[in-house]
């Protein structure tokens, strides 16, 4: 139990994806500038995330490493993660269709979301267990989930300053995420 | 001129760093020394001149409704070159850049050059612009790095140049410089583009922007 918490609370503060590992930039400028749709777009992701986790180390374990196909691992990734996206896409809109109509535009967007495909690489390279990399996958969605919420707050409080004009849109936005990441910096060996 | 219209967009009116904003994390993440910024463009130029020409080449063979997963495949296969290639002769290198390497595969502007330019435009334009693009994102790594070593290190490719000047501040190779130091120059690009046509700002550029109704709540 004690492992678990140390794992998902790591991701989310210390390695804080957005904020410390630099994986996930796009939207989370992209997308950050209403509250709601940061809400909806950190759900698929933790979603997605989570289940690539699985489904790629099971591929990496059961497939690549037996016929030692490893330096396939990137072409395979991606794809995994491409067709998964689909897959999660097709059944969502045929059985959750509330879930689907909340999540489904952010969903094709997640494809070339790098913190999904960081995720995966980082399982591999480090080694993980089945359990842990799963854990990892969803802890690391939790800590997008966070960094994405907590700036689109900030974001919205900064569309009504009085900002100067070069500073205007993104470079004041990038430097309130650096103040923000100076916060999780505070979270360095935590565990 | 054609030709060198379209290399020389990618650098400076489209640079895709600094005016398109896309690929954003490896801009932020692998530019703590000037060395390493100039090594992942180049890594990114390769991927981006092989995945251009391989497009452009195909690009009547590609049916329209699997193009996405078609390009993005192309492109994971150039970035697994790149990877052997790195691993083979400049492990060091390779050792640095660590999973910003694989993941180019998802680099925003790499997809965008395919879908926006590659996949409607004979090869030689295509190699153009995969170059030009591709050093625009080099350069723009590249200053990242710069500005990012000098301050928080003192040094410039690894050459000590503040011995006696000021004691660096550390923040700015760890993450949070990295926010702040891309902060600070899109500023400055800003500032520098908009002088003198300061009137047409927002002619010119068709990204949202906070500027947008500003004006009708001010007058």
């Amino acid at each position: 139990m004690r492992e678990i918490i140390v794992i998902i609370m790591g991701a989310i503060l210390v390695e804080n994806f957005v904020l410390s590992k630099f994986l996930g930039i796009c939207p989370f400028l992209g997308i950050s500038k209403k509250l709601g749709n940061a809400v909806g777009m950190s759900g698929a992701v933790v979603f997605v995330m989570t289940a690539a986790s699985a489904v790629t180390w099971l591929i990496n374990d059961l497939l690549l490493l037996k016929y030692n196909l490893d330096y396939l691992q990137t072409v395979a990734f991606i794809l995994v993660i491409a067709s998964l996206v689909q897959f999660v896409e097709i059944i969502l809109k045929k059985f959750v269709p509330p879930l689907y109509k909340a999540l489904g535009i952010y969903l094709p967007l997640i494809t070339t979301n790098c913190a999904v495909l960081g995720a995966v690489l980082l399982n591999m390279e480090r080694e993980y267990t089945f359990g842990r990399a799963v854990l990892f996958g969803f802890g690391g969605g939790l800590g997008f989930t966070l960094a994405l919420i907590l700036f689109a707050g900030i974001r919205e409080k900064l569309e009504n300053c009085n900002v100067p004009h070069a500073f205007r849109g993104l470079p004041i936005s990038l430097i309130a995420a650096a103040l923000v990441s100076v916060a999780f910096f505070g979270f360095q060996g935590l565990f | 001129m054609n030709m060198l219209r379209i290399f020389t967009t990618g650098i400076i009116k489209e640079n895709p760093t600094l005016k398109l904003v896309l690929g954003m994390c490896p801009a932020l993440a692998v530019t703590t020394t000037a060395k390493n910024g100039v090594g992942m463009g180049i890594a990114a130029t390769f991927v981006l001149l092989g995945s251009n020409v391989v497009i452009s080449l195909l690009r009547k063979f590609i049916p329209g409704k699997v193009r996405i997963p078609a390009f993005i495949t192309i492109i994971a296969g150039f970035v697994t070159v790149v990877q052997l290639l790195l691993k083979a002769y400049l492990p060091s290198l390779d050792r640095e850049l660590g999973i910003f390497i694989p993941l180019i595969v998802v680099n925003c502007i790499i997809l965008a050059r395919a879908e926006i330019f590659a996949s409607n435009n004979p090869v030689h334009y295509s190699v153009m612009d995969g170059l030009g693009m591709g050093l625009g994102f080099t350069f723009a790594l590249f200053t990242i790095g710069s500005v990012r070593e000098f301050f928080g290190n003192g040094t410039w490719f690894g050459i000590t140049l503040t011995k006696n000047l000021f004691s660096p501040a550390i923040i700015m190779i760890l993450p949070p410089g990295g926010f702040l130091a891309f902060g600070f120059i899109m500023a400055i690009m800003n500032k520098l583009t908009n002088y003198g046509i300061r009137n047409k700002t927002c002619a010119t550029c068709d990204l949202e922007c906070a500027n947008a109704g500003k004006k009708e709540a001010a007058s």
